[in-house]
């Protein structure tokens, strides 16, 4: 997926992009309104993050003005403004969803997934690995001819694995990817998650090995 | 106090008892608790069917019907204004002449015609011209004369005809006669005229309507000029002798009028009394049959009719009178 | 609200002011126009009076070395009126009486051209009376006539009487008719400031313009300050609001990008204890952050609940709307959320303000509410526009239910779950402002199910 990022901090937004970039997405990052539309102008994103305060304007005027030009790339809004009042005006002049700063980066794929799954048709988001075809905006998968219906936990689990197939995922790890940081998570809801995703994969050529001590690793056989 | 009221009656009665009436009757005397004490210049038996039918509608009062000359009345008005409660005569200068200097009562109960009352005080009952009334037989075989100027060529063609034997009011005795004469001496210079001619054939001069009418039936005049039509109507119906001519080129007629003395004791009797007046001489009660002449209808309309207004105080004045005095005499009395 | 102090009514005084003033001109122009009438009736008798006494004189002459005067008819005959006024005269010669009536006092100079007036009292009647005099001049002697003529006052006084009342029916007339136009003008004087008073009711709490329409200029410095006053509120306003997100920005952009490294950070490290360190690290940064969104969210709504702005809503498409926020993050912790209740619920209120309520109650049953489970969201109109809200977690403290919703306040189950407390305190004060209540409840199941109900 191709994200362009707008956003004049520059931590804040080399954060964003180390992580979108870590779950293998491709992202531009523009800091002000004129390099955005030039960025918008050359290249085709499948989504764009747009801060609301920006040094040459508000972020709302250019998404005014790129709805105007009848380009429907969908468009998250990041916004430190109170929920309260910002809301209404970010999605009444057409924005597709907004996040409140600080995000839980889980959350902000979370919209992007669900964005992007709203808009869906346009981009090909299918991992194929042996004969399993998985969808992860879409939530779909494909074990030989059969499909398989995945909750949202199982999905978010089996797209770590697919991006990284052979990688060793510690248990500690994987929670934390998979749960929000408020909660403690036993190690046995990860074990219960890997053995839902082990049972999905039945019948096809990938499954998931347990490395004693270590965790677990996407193989695939043959 | 009826005891008191009664004594002063009699004392007062007697008094004017004392006076030297032309006629004097007491009506209604036997049921009457109050008695109403009217001085008049109207013979009785023209007045009497109007009080007999106000005493037949009022039994408890009595009515004294004094009748006597119109000066006459007003001097006895002006010396003794609570010896009478009623006044009526025929001389409207000198009742209202009365009226004007206070002596008349107010009566807001009696409803009149305002050209027929003044002050709400004096009261017009009858319309009376003034009328010539001959003997036919003077002038049979002449033309009959129908205006003053006719009476004046008739009695320069035959002076002989009427020397001694015509007769006027002497209004030097007479209020209504001098009331006649001034109101003719306004109306044209023909009055005086008439008065050298009658002057010139030695005029016999009354006092009264009453006594030239009594001397035209004899014959001892054949003209008498300013005559009360009405008396003289009375007696033409009987005597065939006489004709009734009311001048037509300038009428002189008077109305007769009553009032009611400021001092009376019986103001509401007197004025039911006025009432009863006005009302029978209206012509609205059709029954009611009067000697007198009705009012009539409003003044001037046909007949030139005296009007109620302080003008006729003119020739009461002193000097006035003397002066018309003087020329009235100078023309009618001829050495 | 405090009201103002009342002392009196601007209305009732000038009205008063008015109404009296007309009074007091009725009564004037009443003496005024009686006073007037009264000189010209008794100019008109006079004028009368003097024609005829000069009638009587013009007809005075020395006959034979004595006065004559031959009175016309016309003299006594024009003073003729309608109330039948009595006449008196006296008619002297150089001081002598010769005719009339001599009760009459001659009143004037012995000789002279002018006319001399004034009241007697003749026979106990008041009458208007002129003195007039000519000088005769006979073959050998000079003499002089004097007259005096007297009228009495009944027709006048009838007249004066008839004027007296027409005088004042136009007085009452004038008095009804300037009563009327005070009431007019009051009307039409007050109807400005009831205008204004109108127009600054009829305004929306967030409406700060300036006045623009015309005023007369004795209200213009009201309007003057009360723009003032407008533009001051509005700039302090705005500052605020400016100051809110200002606030929020300068805070929550550093904390993002903290949280981001951290949990960038995270994926990164090994290290058991470094990893921990992390996750802390992200937990407080949640956990402040929440606290500063919460804490001027509840600024936001304590603001605009004073000011309450109502608009024609429909309460199910606001939480159908509201719930397709939320699904992401519900799906996160794989939890459903359900709507239910009638088609449409329209109502009268503040959209941005339900909403926030309802997202903190659908927040907090997502954050009690078990992985996997159902949270239902029922909407209905009766009895009165009510959302009810149920999870399948733990339920409220029994004992604890009724302190809830106070600021700050957290349940005893939720020392793991972070959230600052404000949640329920939020929601029933926008159930509050909008004339409703909120009501905590267990379920039979032992779910927490809380339901905010607003006014019919």
């Amino acid at each position: 997926m191709k994200f362009l990022l707008v956003e004049d901090n520059h931590d804040l937004a080399n954060a964003i992009t180390s992580r979108m970039r870590l779950d293998g997405h491709v992202i531009d990052h523009a800091d002000k309104i004129s390099d955005a539309s030039a960025f918008v102008a050359t290249g085709e994103y499948d989504l764009i993050l747009l801060d609301i305060m920006l040094p040459d304007g508000d972020g709302r005027a250019f998404l005014k003005q790129h709805r105007a030009s009848d380009l429907d790339t969908p468009v998250i809004i990041l916004t430190a403004r109170s929920q309260v009042s910002d809301r209404i005006g970010s999605l009444d002049l057409g924005a597709d969803d907004y996040v409140t700063k600080p995000f839980d980066h889980e959350e902000l794929a979370a919209r992007c997934r669900a964005v992007l799954r709203r808009k869906s048709g346009n981009a090909q988001t299918t991992i194929v690995l042996g004969d399993v075809v998985f969808d992860p905006v879409a939530g779909h998968l494909m074990v030989g001819h059969e499909a398989v219906t995945l909750r949202n936990r199982e999905l978010r689990l089996l797209e770590l694995f697919m991006n990284a197939p052979g990688q060793v995922f510690s248990k500690q790890k994987l929670a934390d990817r998979l749960f929000s940081y408020d909660v403690d998570v036993s190690e046995n809801a990860i074990e219960v998650y890997v053995g839902r995703l082990r049972k999905h994969l039945e019948g096809s050529d990938l499954r998931i090995t347990t490395l004693r001590g270590l965790g677990y690793r996407l193989d695939r056989d043959g | 106090m009826r005891y008191l009221i009664t004594v002063f009656l009699i004392v007062f009665g007697q008094v004017v008892v004392a006076q030297d009436w032309e006629d004097h009757q007491i009506f209604n005397a036997e049921n009457a608790t109050t008695s109403l004490r009217i001085v008049s210049s109207t013979d009785t038996d023209l007045f009497a069917p109007l009080i007999e039918a106000f005493v037949a509608k009022h039994p408890d009062v009595g009515v004294d019907y004094f009748v006597t000359g119109t000066a006459e009345i007003d001097r006895l008005f002006r010396d003794k204004p609570k010896a009478f409660d009623i006044a009526i005569s025929s001389a409207m200068d000198l009742q209202l002449k009365l009226t004007n200097d206070g002596f008349a009562l107010r009566l807001n109960g009696v409803l009149h015609p305002e050209w027929a009352q003044w002050r709400q005080s004096l009261f017009a009952f009858t319309s009376e011209p003034a009328a010539i009334v001959i003997n036919k037989a003077a002038f049979s075989g002449y033309p009959i004369p129908r205006t003053r100027q006719e009476l004046i060529q008739a009695l320069r063609a035959r002076p002989e005809a009427f020397r001694n034997r015509v007769g006027t009011y002497d209004v030097r005795k007479s209020g209504l006669g001098y009331l006649f004469a001034t109101q003719d001496a306004r109306a044209s210079e023909t009055f005086w005229r008439l008065m050298e001619v009658m002057g010139s054939l030695n005029v016999r001069l009354y006092c009264c309507s009453g006594e030239m009418i009594d001397d035209l039936i004899t014959g001892r005049i054949s003209v008498a000029y300013n005559v009360l039509e009405s008396y003289a109507a009375v007696r033409a119906e009987s005597q065939n002798a006489l004709e009734i001519i009311l001048p037509s080129d300038f009428p002189t007629t008077m109305m007769r009028t009553a009032l009611v003395s400021r001092d009376t004791l019986v103001p509401q009797q007197a004025e039911r009394f006025i009432q009863h007046l006005v009302h029978q001489q209206s012509g609205a009660d059709k029954a009611a049959s009067s000697p007198l002449p009705l009012l009539g209808g409003e003044a001037g309309v046909d007949r030139a009719t005296i009007a109620l207004e302080p003008a006729l105080m003119t020739f009461l004045d002193a000097l006035k009178r003397a002066k018309f005095l003087s020329e009235w005499t100078s023309a009618l009395i001829q050495d | 609200m405090d009201n103002p102090t009342v002392s009196g009514s601007l209305r009732y005084r000038l009205g008063l002011t008015l109404i009296g003033g007309a009074a007091v001109l009725a009564v004037l122009l009443f003496f005024a126009v009686r006073s007037y009438a009264v000189q010209v009736a008794q100019q008109g008798q006079d004028n009368i009076l003097v024609a005829s006494v000069t009638s009587m004189l013009d007809a005075a002459a020395i006959r034979d070395n004595a006065v004559e005067v031959d009175i016309p008819y016309a003299a006594f005959s024009m003073l003729t009126t309608p109330a039948d006024d009595r006449v008196f005269y006296a008619i002297f010669q150089d001081g002598t009486f010769l005719s009339g009536y001599r009760d009459l006092g001659y009143l004037g100079p012995d000789a002279g051209l002018e006319n001399i007036f004034g009241f007697a009292n003749v026979r106990g009647v008041l009458v208007r009376q002129v003195s007039a005099s000519r000088t005769l001049i006979g073959a050998n002697k000079r003499t002089e006539v004097q007259i005096v003529l007297a009228q009495t006052q009944d027709a006048l006084s009838a007249t004066l009487d008839q004027i007296s009342r027409n005088a004042a029916l136009l007085g009452v007339g004038f008095f009804a008719l300037a009563a009327a136009l005070s009431v007019w003008a009051t009307a039409a004087t007050m109807g400005q400031l009831d205008r204004l008073t109108t127009s600054v009711t009829r305004r929306g709490p967030q409406d700060l313009r300036p006045f623009k329409n015309s005023v007369p200029q004795e209200m213009a410095p009201l309007v003057q300050s009360l723009n003032s006053l407008m533009a001051r509120l509005d700039q302090s306003l705005s500052q605020s609001e400016d100051f809110i997100a200002e606030a929020a920005h300068r805070v929550r952009t550093p904390l993002a990008t903290v949280r981001s490294y951290a949990e960038a950070t995270l994926q990164r490290v090994d290290k058991e204890e470094n990893r921990e360190a992390m996750r802390s690290m992200v937990k407080a940064i949640d956990e402040s952050s929440r606290a500063a969104g919460q804490l001027l969210d509840h600024a936001m709504i304590t603001f605009r609940a004073d000011h309450l702005e109502r608009e024609d809503i429909n309460l199910v498409e606001l939480v159908r709307d509201l719930v397709l926020r939320m699904t992401p993050i519900a799906e996160m912790k794989d939890l459903s959320l359900s709507v239910q209740g009638d088609g449409s619920v329209p109502y009268a209120g503040d959209a941005i303000l339900l909403q926030n309520a309802v997202r903190n109650l659908v927040d907090n049953a997502m954050k009690y509410g078990p992985a996997e489970s159902l949270i239902d969201i029922t909407v209905r109109a009766e009895p009165h526009p009510h959302i009810m809200v149920i999870d399948r977690g733990p339920g409220f403290p029994s004992h604890e239910i009724s302190t809830l919703t106070l600021r700050f306040k957290r349940g005893q189950n939720a020392e793991n779950t972070i959230g600052s407390g404000l949640g329920l305190t939020i929601a029933k004060d926008v159930a509050f402002a909008h004339g409703g209540g909120i009501k905590l409840e267990n379920t039979l199941k032992g779910g927490a199910c809380v339901t905010l109900s607003l006014s019919s």
